[in-house]
């Protein structure tokens, strides 16, 4: 038992921080949403060839860095930091543990080094056109015909850089299938003859979505990944694996919030003291700390137990993800309140921060579908975690 | 980063649990789960001193003087089983967890080998004398004094004023009292931290009733008490330093094994929960999640902080442990009251007596203000970790 980062994450921890800062200021974020592709592909093209880590937690058999998901956090948190705009959390984030959860041998050689490599793109569509959480997002239907084809049909919605991508992992269901039975993974090229794509508008402009229709789309095994109907289990894994990269950049953005407030509390004067010295602007301040180191515990520990302990993963995900959103959600509010009319403006960056909380507290699962979650394992059936707490 | 304990820790673990097991289930099965503070104090004593014999009682300290030289996850692993298996807190946490450290960090090596086995033993219970009723969340207002006089046996402290909140001060053998050496003096300087015996005539301790109706702290009358002059840790006139030392020894791995017992508050509380079927209601459940989720996170606060100051780290997460814990575990207290409902009001004996999830909701409003109280605790967040400006101080 030994809860630090190493010497080596923490070098990783420094140059992923510069890399950010240098790579992503706030022109750079906002040059990125006004953008048609919402990235710049030259600082992706960066991170690709200078830095490697669209391969970090990728096996070094296909091509990977071979590192785990505390590396893959530590990015997160720093991407996080500055609002970094990338198909990254898409493509790494969600693609690849898709594939590595679902996917066979011949599959991930024939997938997995090009986006590890960054040479190719894709994103995960795991949810229907309304967005609702878990399993039962899934809401595209995949209908077995003759001869092992396959036809889908359905929307699919809230997908993370959907319109970039080169390949999209499509999440499917059985006709009159529920909840995790049922569920197919297919991995589908973006020039798919009956799929259409477009970007939406949606409130946070940092991390754009598209919406993707398919409309009959001819579907061979050999796109299915592994055995058709049965991806439940990889799909639960992937959105868990997503979820703690997801809380780790709601810390890392946090942790932003609470450094450019309180350096602006420092600055502005009123009543001719700098506002940072009353206490009911310090102990706001003193509370979004609380609960910053608060939810960095809470995401380095899901990160342990996703490689070291599959049986902890999904109640780990939940406990990160419900945690992290509520305290990204508090300190961009809070960020806006201490500053005053100011923080309510375009141009403050407060309101990116603000509306990047929002979006992804509701992205693979709000905080009330994670804390579901861990009432069903407290509460119902066998209880697992009750027991864990000695209470059984 | 790493979660797991290797095959050693876990060999560790088993003896733990097999000798707690065996003395919690033998000789000291009256005592196992107990509830209250105070109950069957003296047989906790000497559970007290089973611990020290078999060397369990202070297993983090250097060996000479009665530890084990654990290391941290050795630590760890003794304060979950310990709880785990319902062992009896710990009547001597005064002096193991606070005076202990702080004498193993400040005090010269005479001191040590004289004060420190007969804590580890179970012989000596350590009383803190900090706060006095002018001396609260302004710690450093001290009003207590100490002079220096010839006695019989060479120079004497004698000590003069009042000191409160001081728990099991009716108990105690021994004070680590903080008291103002330098005529004149104000604040932080001019204090020193000296080692009173309390079992003498110039020392009165007088129980207090707490709002969940039992003595568990005292206030402290010292009119002329003495003590030897070479009973001051550290030097004279650095009191400060010192007692501040102290608090931060409070974090140790002592914490997990008060988490342990916040498991066990839990899973009553999901118990009661399910006993009245609410169970079933969304918002409770969502309520209950939520504290769950916290209850994790606190656990790897707890190892992060620990794991930090063992490889001499600094830890942002040091200064927010402690309102996170205390927070949290009132709002459990709310939250169990207000699953158990109407009957949460009703008492557990013929007089009035509180057990279990009703007492939580009663001593948990102390954990907000005892060691710092929330809003002491923000003032230091935001002026030591964030740097904003200091607070005005009044004349």
């Amino acid at each position: 038992m030994n809860f630090t980062f190493t010497e080596e994450q923490l070098l990783l921890q420094e140059s992923a921080r510069q890399f950010f800062a240098q790579h992503s200021p706030s022109a750079a974020v906002r040059a990125a949403m006004n953008s048609a592709n919402g990235y710049d592909e030259s600082v992706w093209s960066r991170l690709v060839n200078d830095m490697g880590w669209t391969g970090i937690a990728t096996p070094e058999a296909y091509g990977g860095l071979g590192l785990g998901q505390i590396e893959m956090a530590i990015v997160q948190q720093e991407m996080g930091r500055t609002l970094f705009a990338s198909p990254f959390l898409a493509s790494i984030g969600l693609a690849i543990p898709a594939l590595l959860a679902a996917a066979t041998a011949p599959q991930r050689e024939r997938w997995l080094p090009a986006l590890a490599a960054g040479q190719r793109i894709a994103a995960l569509a795991c949810t229907g056109a309304r967005g609702r959480p878990g399993a039962a997002g899934v809401e595209a239907v995949l209908s077995a015909g003759p001869d092992n084809r396959y036809t889908l049909n359905g929307k699919a919605g809230f997908v993370v850089f959907g319109h970039v991508a080169d390949l999209l992992i499509v999440a499917a269901r059985a006709p009159g299938s529920s909840g995790e039975q049922g569920i197919s993974l297919i991995a589908l090229p973006r020039d798919t003859a009956g799929m259409k794509i477009e970007k939406v508008v949606a409130m946070d402009l940092t991390r754009p979505y598209a919406r993707i229709e398919f409309d009959g789309v001819e579907v061979g095994a050999d796109a299915i990944l592994g055995a058709p109907e049965q991806a439940g289990a990889a799909l639960a894994r992937t959105l868990a694996l997503g979820n703690i990269a997801l809380a780790a950049e709601q810390v890392g953005a946090a942790e932003q919030c609470l450094a450019f407030t309180v350096e602006y509390t420092k600055q502005r004067v009123q009543f001719g003291r700098a506002i940072g010295s009353f206490q009911a602007v310090k102990h706001k301040l003193a509370d979004m700390m609380v609960r910053i180191e608060a939810a960095k515990s809470a995401v380095y520990y899901a990160a342990c137990a996703a490689d070291e302990d599959p049986a902890l993963l999904p109640e780990a995900a939940a406990v990160a993800k419900s945690f992290c959103s509520d305290i990204f959600n508090l300190c961009a509010g809070d960020a806006i309140q201490l500053h005053g009319g100011i923080g309510f403006t375009w141009e403050h960056d407060a309101h990116l921060y603000f509306k990047r909380a929002r979006a992804s507290a509701n992205l693979l699962g709000d905080t009330i579908h994670q804390r579901e979650q861990i009432a069903q394992q407290l509460f119902d059936g066998d209880q697992p975690l009750l027991r864990q707490l000695g209470g059984l | 980063m790493q979660l797991s304990f290797t095959a050693e820790e876990e060999a560790f673990r088993s003896e733990v649990a097999a000798w707690l097991e065996e003395q919690l289930s033998g000789p000291f099965a009256h005592i196992r789960y107990i509830d209250s503070h105070l109950e069957k104090f003296e047989e906790r004593r000497r559970w007290e001193q089973a611990l020290g014999a078999a060397r369990w009682s202070c297993i983090g300290w250097p060996s000479q003087y009665g530890g084990r030289d654990a290391t941290l996850a050795q630590q760890v692993i003794f304060a979950e089983e310990y709880t785990r298996l319902g062992a009896p807190g710990r009547i001597g946490h005064n002096g193991i967890e606070l005076f202990g450290p702080t004498l193993i960090h400040f005090g010269n090596e005479e001191q040590k080998q004289r004060f420190l086995p007969d804590i580890a033993n179970g012989k000596t219970l350590w009383a803190q004398g900090y706060s006095e009723p002018n001396a609260g969340s302004d710690l450093s207002n001290v009003r207590t004094k100490a002079r220096l006089e010839q006695g019989p046996n060479g120079p004497e402290w004698v000590i003069e004023g009042q000191k409160i909140w001081t728990s099991f001060g009716q108990f105690c053998e021994w004070g680590f009292v903080v008291c103002r050496t330098e005529e004149g003096s104000r604040g932080p300087a001019g204090l020193s931290y000296l080692m009173v015996p309390m079992k003498q005539p110039g020392v009165v301790a007088r129980p207090i009733t707490t709002m969940t109706n039992e003595e568990t702290f005292c206030e402290v009358f010292f009119d002329g008490a003495r003590t030897p002059a070479n009973n001051v840790v550290g030097e004279v006139g650095g009191g400060w330093k010192v007692a501040m030392g102290t608090l931060s020894f409070e974090r140790g791995a002592s914490s997990l094994a008060q988490q342990m017992g916040f498991r066990r508050e839990l899973a009553a509380l999901v118990n009661a929960a399910r006993a009245n079927g609410l169970d079933r209601d969304s918002h409770i459940r969502q309520r209950v999640a939520e504290a769950y989720a916290g209850l994790r996170i606190m656990r790897y606060n707890a190892l992060r902080m620990l794991s930090n100051a063992q490889h001499g780290r600094l830890s942002p997460e040091a200064y927010t442990y402690k309102i996170f814990w205390a927070s949290w575990h009132r709002k459990l207290g709310e939250l169990a009251m207000d699953i158990l409902g109407a009957e949460g009001e009703l008492s557990d004996a013929e007089g009035y007596e509180f057990k279990g999830l009703k007492k939580t909701f009663l001593h948990s409003r102390a954990d907000t203000i005892y060691a710092g109280t929330n809003q002491i605790q923000r003032n230091i967040i935001a002026e030591r970790a964030l740097g904003l400006p200091r607070e005005p101080r009044g004349q």
